[in-house]
């Protein structure tokens, strides 16, 4: 009496999917609002440059005069208002936000495309050729996921600083964020990926591939590769929420991003110092954007496994 | 005055509502169980044998539900109850027994610890009375050295066993009636008869009325009294099983016995249905079954027939024999 | 389960060994041991003759193995920045994240299994899709942000707890300093406590919430219902008793996370824990302090995971081969 096996044809199987996806989404107030959320914070840091007021990073724009401005109120010194008002250095909070949101989301994106390529390259191979490649990659695979990310990251960032010299430590610093990140990161991938590919290798259009002499590569590309997507979309999905934060805590803990980039954990790390002072607008706004962000994010990929996966609904 | 049949259901509507509009999964079901009765219940699978089962002892799942008509237990309603008076039902009045044993069992209490703490639920006694119960129902459902056997977890047993041991435990607060769905699907071949004589003997030894839902023809005419035949959510035929074996009346009974192998059979083809069932949310205008039938008529793309009594205790949903009665009549 | 037992601990004391090399590889590669001991008017001989006394122009294996066994006597050697032995400093340090750690546990798992059983069993109800609201947002909540938005409140608006350090401490035998037996101690407790333990109160709690519907949804779960058995005997006898068993594992990881997070939370209130003595190392490049925290962390998690497999042992009966099959 199941429901699910109303369309026969994989072509009507893969529409009504689609369409179940999309249903879903119009009917998911939360799904919608956290899209929207999501986008418009993503828009606005691509675009920061064209929407900030002025460049918080040029100390041209700067004035000393216009710091500790709080939100809305007129500057004492100045008369300038700002809406969000202006940090210690007189530098405006929402274009800080813009700008911190922008490498942020930098880092998080980079990341995820990073562990994301290398769990499904690791996964693909694991599955498609078994035997010892598997064994070993999956030993190791065991090994990190007993540790968690947060603390790998912190390692693989430890580590790579001590490789590069003092000098150049600022300037990669964001790389070896991502790479850290990206690094820690990769595991889930890995498993969903190679779970799947030992199911479809053995289906009989993968042997037929296999029999008419189609490249290993090829059948695990063309045929194994689209397979997988769902679940790594909503894997990724999740991970963009989880780097986001990963670099934020770094940051946070002045690890991650220099602080001439601060990135919005940088700013909320500034924020803490003047809570005590009673500038409280210099940790409060960045702070909502990094949960709103991460927050948002996050309900998308709760909403997408939902989606994708019916059954736990 | 006649006392009420032990079991009565009346005109039974269960509904899933789906975003795409509401099924409707069993469509207008009636039928009764007298005291001690053995009734089969028989269709393909999807034709909604296990519904009209949870439905009767309250477990259907939501968002399925009971949409309309109503389920007697001795003449008192008990499809309209309350959370927990119908709790007091289960187990203690109807009992049920499932198709997978080696699902049926919880893996981390020993058989003992579920069979007392079921007994107790429903009896008023102390651990050790329930124990000595327990031990005597396992023993009775044949489990050897079952004073011993009981200690030990479900993983310790095998299917068959496992199964004796869920009978033992559908019974364990001697139920009036007890709903076997498909008790014997999940076993070995060897094993399922063994399972079915024990499950009928102590019904019998007990006077319990069985509800036996199976796709398995074979197993009801072995075991069951009367036979009700589902389609589609909806009963096509129901009466004695010999009779109904013998002369299928409806023409999608005549075609699932015509699909059973015999020894006596000279034929030495077996008769197919064409086509498949429908889905729930195609179910034609009309009669369900006719574009699959062989005599189906005007009448039956336009108008659903109704059970139209045959006999005694017979009857079968199907536009011939109204025809047949009318010519009966004036004729 | 003895077989069981030494297979195990072999693994474990691989995961040991892999995590030392990579401990030793760190030592070894990162930066120059000799530039981080010595000053600046130390001449190139001089260095020699103290590369050779350290045994650092040794074959490899001598000096990892060299590496192996000081470790097992617990010798890290002395701290670049601090120029003090490493376990001296981790010793010292310990007893703050420990009962920072093992407060914070006890609360994630009691209300994070109290929640998660809740919202399984009223799933559509308002107060579950709350509480399952509230638990997504702090899933995305970063750890720090939660600390410092307590702060901000319970600290700097309401002025009830300290924001800051561990309080009063009282020594205890000479080798372990708590803070839980004064006033003091016990309300500095309170916020990093929070902080630490909410995260994973989340997860457990979506953890216990998924595996109970898994659980509500079998087989045996509808035969205990349709034996009449009371809600409360099928919800609780049946349906979390086997919910606990997978929970168990990760809840014992999660308790490894706990010690890693307090990485963060120590940061956040300057809780004098390893925690914080870890990220001054990152900061630093303090080589010898970050080996020895990796492989004290790793220590963490093999000896949980040891439990935890024992745990699993004690509550699952099939496991359990007392006794041989039955066959029929």
């Amino acid at each position: 009496m199941s429901l699910s096996d109303q369309s026969k044809t994989p072509g009507r199987l893969a529409r009504a999917w689609d369409s179940d996806i999309a249903w879903s989404f119009r009917h998911s107030p939360v799904a919608l609002v956290a899209g929207a959320v999501s986008l418009l914070i993503i828009l606005a840091a691509a675009f920061a440059p064209l929407i900030a007021p002025h460049d918080p990073f040029d100390p041209s724009t700067l004035n000393l005069m216009d710091g500790f401005s709080a939100p809305m109120e007129p500057n004492a010194f100045t008369g300038n208002v700002y809406w969000l008002g202006t940090d210690n250095q007189g530098r405006d909070v929402f274009s800080t936000i813009l700008y911190g949101a922008r490498i942020s989301l930098f880092v998080g994106f980079a990341a995820v495309l990073l562990a994301m390529v290398l769990g499904i390259a690791a996964g693909l191979v694991a599955g498609y050729r078994g035997g010892w490649v598997d064994g070993l990659l999956m030993r190791v695979a065991d090994v990190q996921l007993t540790f968690p990310s947060i603390l790998l990251a912190l390692l693989i960032f430890g580590i790579a600083r001590g490789f590069i010299p003092p000098a150049y430590r600022e300037e990669m610093a964001i790389w070896v964020l991502i790479v850290a990140i990206g690094l820690s990161d990769w595991v889930q991938y890995a498993r969903v990926v190679r779970g799947a590919t030992m199911v479809e290798k053995n289906k009989e259009y993968v042997q037929a591939a296999k029999l008419i002499g189609a490249h290993p590569a090829k059948i695990v590309l063309r045929h194994i590769l689209p397979n997988v997507l769902g679940p790594v979309l909503v894997i990724a999905t999740i991970g963009l929420a989880l780097a986001i934060i990963a670099e934020a805590t770094l940051s946070f803990l002045g690890v991650g991003v220099p602080p001439t980039q601060p990135s919005l954990g940088t700013l909320i790390r500034i924020g803490q110092g003047f809570l005590f002072s009673g500038e409280w607008w210099i940790l409060l706004f960045p702070s909502i954007t990094l949960l709103a962000l991460a927050l948002s994010v996050n309900l998308l990929g709760d909403w997408l496994r939902d989606a994708l996966n019916p059954r736990l609904r | 005055m006649t006392t009420p049949p032990l079991l009565s259901v009346r005109d039974l509507v269960v509904e899933f509502p789906t975003r795409r509009g509401t099924l409707r999964a069993i469509d207008k079901v009636s039928f009764d169980i007298a005291e001690g009765e053995v009734l089969g219940m028989v269709g393909e699978s999807g034709a909604g044998k296990s519904l009209i089962g949870a439905a009767i002892i309250g477990l259907l799942e939501p968002p399925g539900r009971i949409a309309g008509g109503e389920i007697l237990l001795r003449g008192e309603r008990i499809d309209s109850l309350a959370a927990e008076p119908m709790r007091r039902i289960r187990g203690k009045r109807i009992g049920m027994v499932f198709q997978d044993p080696l699902t049926s069992l919880n893996p981390l209490y020993t058989v003992a610890e579920q069979l007392i703490e079921t007994i107790r639920t429903h009896i008023d006694c102390n651990d050790r009375e329930a124990r000595e119960r327990a031990v005597a129902l396992l023993d009775r459902v044949g489990i050897p050295a079952a004073a011993r056997r009981i200690n030990d977890y479900p993983h310790h047993f095998s299917g068959g066993m496992r199964q004796r041991v869920v009978i033992a435990l559908a019974l364990a607060a001697e139920p009036e009636l007890v709903i076997a769905d498909e008790p014997t699907t999940a076993l070995d071949v060897s094993v399922q008869a063994q399972i079915i004589d024990v499950l009928k003997e102590i019904c019998a030894e007990r006077g319990a009325s069985v509800m036996l839902i199976t796709h398995d023809m074979g197993v009801i005419a072995e075991t069951a009294d009367r036979v009700a035949v589902l389609y589609a959510g909806r009963l096509a035929e129901i009466g004695p099983v010999r009779d109904v074996i013998q002369h299928a009346e409806h023409p999608y009974t005549q075609g699932l016995m015509g699909s059973i192998p015999t020894l006596t059979q000279t034929s030495s083809r077996l008769v197919q249905i064409p086509g498949s069932m429908p889905r729930l949310d195609a179910i034609p205008q009309g009669c369900a079954f006719n574009p699959r039938c062989p005599h189906a008529m005007e009448r039956c793309r336009r108008d659903r027939p109704g059970l139209l009594p045959r006999g005694a205790d017979r009857e079968v949903a199907c536009w011939l024999y109204e025809a047949a009665e009318e010519e009966v009549r004036h004729g | 389960m003895i077989a069981f037992i030494i297979r195990r601990l072999l693994q474990s004391i691989l995961v040991m060994l892999t995590v030392a090399l990579v401990a030793f590889a760190l030592f070894r590669f990162v930066g120059d041991p000799i530039a981080s001991m010595v000053g600046q008017e130390t001449t190139l001989a001089e260095r020699a003759e103290l590369r050779d006394a350290l045994g650092l122009n040794d074959p490899f294996v001598v000096q990892f193995f060299t590496f192996v066994s000081r470790a097992l006597v617990g010798d890290f050697g002395i701290s670049y920045r601090l120029q003090q032995p490493v376990m001296e400093l981790i010793l010292s340090r310990l007893p703050a994240t420990l009962e920072l750690a093992l407060v914070s546990g006890i609360l994630a798992f009691v209300l994070g299994v109290g929640f998660g059983v809740y919202t399984a069993l009223r799933r559509g109800g308002w107060l579950s899709s709350s509480i399952m609201t509230v638990s997504l947002i702090g899933v995305s909540l970063p750890t720090f942000l939660i600390g410092v938005l307590l702060i901000w409140v319970f600290a700097v608006e309401l002025q009830w707890l300290p924001s800051f350090g561990r309080g009063d401490v009282v020594d205890l035998g000479g080798w372990w300093r708590t803070g839980l037996l004064t006033e003091s101690g016990r309300a500095s407790l309170v916020l990093p406590a929070i902080t630490l333990g909410l995260y994973q109160m989340t997860l457990i709690m979506r953890l216990v919430r998924a595996e109970m519907l898994e659980v509500l949804r079998t087989d045996y779960i509808k035969f205990a219902r349709a034996r009449g058995l009371t809600n409360r005997a099928v919800n609780f006898g049946h349906a979390l008793k086997n919910t606990l068993v997978p929970v168990i594992t990760i809840t014992g990881l999660q308790l490894g996370s706990i010690i890693a997070f307090a990485i963060i939370t120590e940061t956040v209130f300057q809780w004098p824990g390893v925690g914080a003595l870890f990220i001054n190392s990152v900061r630093f490049v303090d080589v010898p302090v970050m080996a020895a925290y990796l492989m004290l962390i790793a220590l963490v998690f093999v000896v949980i995971n040891l439990i935890v497999d024992l745990l699993y042992y004690v509550v699952d009966p099939r496991l359990r081969m007392d006794r041989t099959t039955a066959g029929h």
